[in-house]
């Protein structure tokens, strides 16, 4: 450990200044954004007078250039003040909680499910490569890469909910009648979500696990594990499979900053109050507070998880760790 | 614990289709992001609080106004209105209204006049972020003779001088203490947002007992609710953006009825009734929303009014409804909706007429020549660019339809969409649309158009961008009559007034009129007493007459 806190630190202070960066430039974009949300309420109240524009436009902080408001916006979040959010009329830290849990529900669980699915269904693919079984993997991956995630939602609403009367068509718990909210409940709710999410990402992981699966297959420490008289099995588990997980865990690792930002489509289709609908809300509304918050989240968590490859990996690979 | 968890989700999926029917879960397609009825204007605020929040004045579902928190409608005939000279020698007036002896809030709480002067307070305030304040800078003073009668002194004299729809009363007893002091940071801090479920914060039949940040909104029964009994033990209103999922969700009881206010587009309502009529009723409402065509006036094209004539000569707006809607969105001639009281049933825009259209081009020198579509002499071709909202299917339906019949008269229109934010943010309140831009207006009954058609509010830079003429049209003549109205007493005369503006506008074509949208409800075939309005104050201001058969 002592070996790599040195880079876990460099890595640690390259991204606080990523963060920084990426500030500047979110805000930049929403700032320049065409329309302004005093121009939205111009456009929807008759009333409005060129003087209620003025008086707003102020109240708000828009009447300053967006470089003043960044400026502004990063003293106070140095000072650990979030600001409020202008949409919600509440702190940017409350607004955000309740759909920053829900979104890592969601997320979560379709990433667990496409990996358990993935996995074993990519390794046995690359087992027996060209196979009946090889040929059915890469059908179902192609399929699920190219089906859209809310034609997919939609579809499974419509077998499971309207049709079939399963499960629950939308939301996150039952809103009428007792019982709503109990584990169960919460959990009916998620099933429709979760895979079709999960099932959207099926495919690129079986297709990865596959692929590293074969490129392991070829080298010559496999044929020396086999020459020396491992299992198979021993071969497939030990050898092949820890050393094809490496590219796989940097492609979930990289997932991290996934889990808390949302799937905007996902979420709309099955009324799922989580963080993409909040994060577009907030830049369709310009609430810089809340949308700025939310996207850097998702930033530092995406960087964070590469500090976790990178860690997985000197852990997976004693050549990483030795470096 | 395993079968514990595999118990638990059996007996959930098990109960999913059973529902109370003392309960009732609307349905709507946008979920409030704040709560506070004075400070920005929403369309899924104003239908959730209108269960549980009674303004002083407000239309009904037949267009007329009414006192909703007052005992009796003031006017200058029966007294409660008095005409006032002004120190400037101008024409105002001191309106009463007295306050129903049991009005309430939900804690029990009296609703008294005090609160109507906090409510006014809190609304001329500059800092307090209440958007619209021209209603609160034309109330000059209020008078509190006592608890519940209170005299408003305005500061000009106008046919609706008795309509406050828009002074949304707040209780003084919770909000003042969250006001005084802080002004500026009152938006930040009403108990509407901090504590929503604060029973008192509400007057009308239900309050807010739950709310489930873009999920659902859960009402019950205000216990100090002096009015008829609302029947409903509980009111959820959930919010799913997408309308096929909203469709899916009615489909599987996941919700009761769609709210027509924020509810399905009309032609997937049609669509749904062909398939499930039998199970829902889908009643539809023409609505005030008038479907049109702004035309940049500083076009030198559309500048001719030959062109703007002969550019709706060329459409069959007739055939598009009916084609497209089965008929249930009605032809626009004018601004003003037939059900509208002051609706001039005389008076028609340029009707469908290829014939008339090739004319009109031709007079204006827009000729065929040997191709198929028009040019000047200069050999400039005749092509015009439409803009419009991305995303709204029918609209982009239309514009398509548009554009094929227009090419059939030789003129070439360019179709281009854009996101709501950016075309009403930007680029019709920034006029920078170069020909055409296709929207709806939403307003109220008897609304004079002077935000849209007066010469005075043409957005410009100097201006802030203020006003909603986004065409730029500047007549003396609809200026004259648009004044006139606003000031006209007398019925009869100011029907009158009405039917010479609808008659300059059908003349002077400054947009094109398309159709008045129609709202779609879809309700239950057991629910009753739903009365859709088809204004801006929204069906739940009769939810007491909402019920199971």
């Amino acid at each position: 450990m002592g070996v790599i806190s040195h880079p876990v630190l460099s890595r640690l202070t390259q991204s606080l200044a990523v963060l920084l960066v990426m500030s500047f430039v979110i805000y930049g974009l929403m700032g320049l954004m065409p329309g302004d949300p005093i121009d939205l309420m111009i456009a929807g109240d008759p009333h409005l007078t060129a003087a209620d524009a003025v008086r707003l436009k102020a109240l708000y902080g828009l009447d300053r250039p967006w470089t003043e408001r960044w400026l502004r916006w990063l003293a106070q979040v140095v000072q650990g003040e979030l600001g409020y959010s202008r949409l919600y009329a509440r702190p940017v830290a409350d607004a955000m909680g309740p759909a920053l849990v829900n979104t890592a529900v969601l997320m979560s669980g379709s990433l667990l499910l496409a990996l358990a699915v993935a996995l074993p269904l990519g390794i046995a693919a690359a087992i027996r490569p060209h196979s009946l079984l090889d040929g059915a993997v890469n059908l179902l991956a192609f399929a699920s890469v190219s089906l859209p995630v809310f034609w997919l939602g939609l579809m499974l609403i419509g077998l499971f909910a309207v049709h079939l009367g399963w499960l629950p068509s939308g939301g996150m718990v039952t809103v009428t009648g007792e019982g709503g909210g109990s584990l169960g409940d919460r959990l009916a709710h998620a099933i429709l979500p979760v895979s079709a999410l999960g099932l959207a990402g099926i495919g690129q992981y079986a297709r990865h696990m596959r692929a590293a699966m074969l490129a392991e297959a070829g080298h010559d420490y496999i044929r020396t594990a086999k020459a020396k008289g491992c299992s198979p099995g021993r071969v497939l588990l030990r050898h092949q499979l820890r050393n094809a997980l490496l590219p796989i865990t940097t492609i979930v690792a990289l997932e991290v900053g996934g889990l808390f930002s949302g799937a905007l489509i996902t979420e709309t289709v099955f009324a799922w109050p989580g963080m993409g609908r909040l994060i577009y809300e907030a830049v369709m509304g310009n609430d810089f507070n809340l949308a700025l918050s939310g996207l850097l989240l998702a930033t530092a968590m995406t960087l964070g998880g590469s500090i976790l490859a990178d860690l997985a990996y000197a852990r997976l690979d004693p050549r990483v760790r030795a470096r | 614990m395993r079968r514990l968890l595999c118990a638990s989700l059996l007996t959930t999926l098990l109960a999913l289709p059973a529902q109370a029917k003392d309960e009732l879960v609307i349905g709507i397609t946008q979920f409030p992001s704040n709560f506070n009825p004075a400070i920005e204007s929403m369309l899924a605020k104003s239908y959730i609080l209108a269960f549980a929040q009674r303004p002083i004045t407000a239309y009904d579902a037949s267009w007329q106004l009414v006192c909703m928190l007052c005992e009796t409608l003031p006017t200058i005939e029966n007294g409660m209105a008095k005409v006032e000279t002004l120190p400037d020698g101008k024409n105002g007036v001191a309106v009463t209204y007295v306050l129903k002896a049991d009005a309430r809030w939900g804690d029990g709480k009296p609703v008294t006049a005090e609160d109507v002067a906090f409510s006014w307070e809190v609304g001329r305030h500059p800092q307090s972020g209440v958007a619209g304040g021209e209603l609160f800078r034309r109330i000059s003073r209020i008078d509190i003779k006592d608890g519940r009668t209170f005299t408003l002194h305005i500061d000009r004299l106008t046919f609706d001088y008795n309509a406050i729809n828009d002074l949304r009363v707040l209780p003084a007893h919770i909000e003042r203490s969250r006001f005084l002091g802080a002004p500026a940071e009152y938006r930040n801090r009403t108990a509407y947002d901090q504590d929503t479920t604060n029973a008192g914060l509400y007057n009308g039949p239900y309050r807010i007992t739950q709310v489930v940040q873009g999920s659902h909104v859960v009402l019950e029964p205000n216990t100090h609710w002096a009015g008829k009994k609302p029947f409903f033990r509980r009111i959820v209103v959930k919010a799913v953006e997408n309308t096929a999922s909203l469709e899916a969700n009615l489909l599987s009881g996941g919700v009761d009825m769609i709210a027509g206010e924020l509810g399905l587009p009309l032609d997937q309502s049609i669509a749904f009734e062909k398939r499930n009529g039998s199970r829902y009723s889908v009643i539809t409402r023409p609505s005030l929303a008038f479907e049109h065509i702004d035309l940049n006036l500083d076009s030198p094209v559309l500048k001719d009014g030959r062109v703007r004539r002969a550019l709706l000569h060329a459409l069959d707006r007739d055939a598009m409804t009916r084609q497209l809607f089965d008929g249930r969105q009605e032809v626009a001639h004018s601004v003003v909706p037939p059900l509208d009281w002051v609706h001039a049933f005389d008076v028609s825009a340029a009707g469908f007429d290829p014939a008339k259209a090739a004319s009109l081009l031709d007079e204006a020198g827009w000729t065929l020549g040997g191709g198929s579509l028009r040019a000047n002499a200069k050999g400039e071709k005749l092509s015009l660019e439409l803009v419009t909202t991305a995303g709204n299917r029918s609209r982009e339906l239309v514009a398509q339809v548009m554009q094929s019949q227009w090419r059939k008269a030789g003129i070439d229109v360019r179709i281009r969409t854009e996101p709501p934010r950016i075309l009403f943010g930007e680029t019709t309140t920034k006029r920078k649309f170069p020909h055409m831009a296709m929207f709806a207006w939403y307003s109220a009954p008897e609304n004079v158009p002077r935000s849209t058609l007066h010469s005075s509010m043409i957005p410009r830079a100097d201006n802030s961008w203020a006003g909603q003429n986004y065409s730029g049209y500047a007549s003396p003549a609809m200026d004259r009559l648009i004044d006139a109205i606003e000031v006209e007493l007398d019925k009869p005369k100011r029907k009158a007034l009405w039917r010479e503006l609808q008659a300059l506008y059908a003349a002077d074509l400054p947009a094109l009129p398309l159709y008045f949208k129609a709202d779609s409800y879809i309700l239950p075939k057991g629910l009753t007493g739903v009365e859709p309005t088809g204004h801006q104050d929204p069906s739940p201001y009769g939810v007491e007459n909402w019920r199971w058969e």
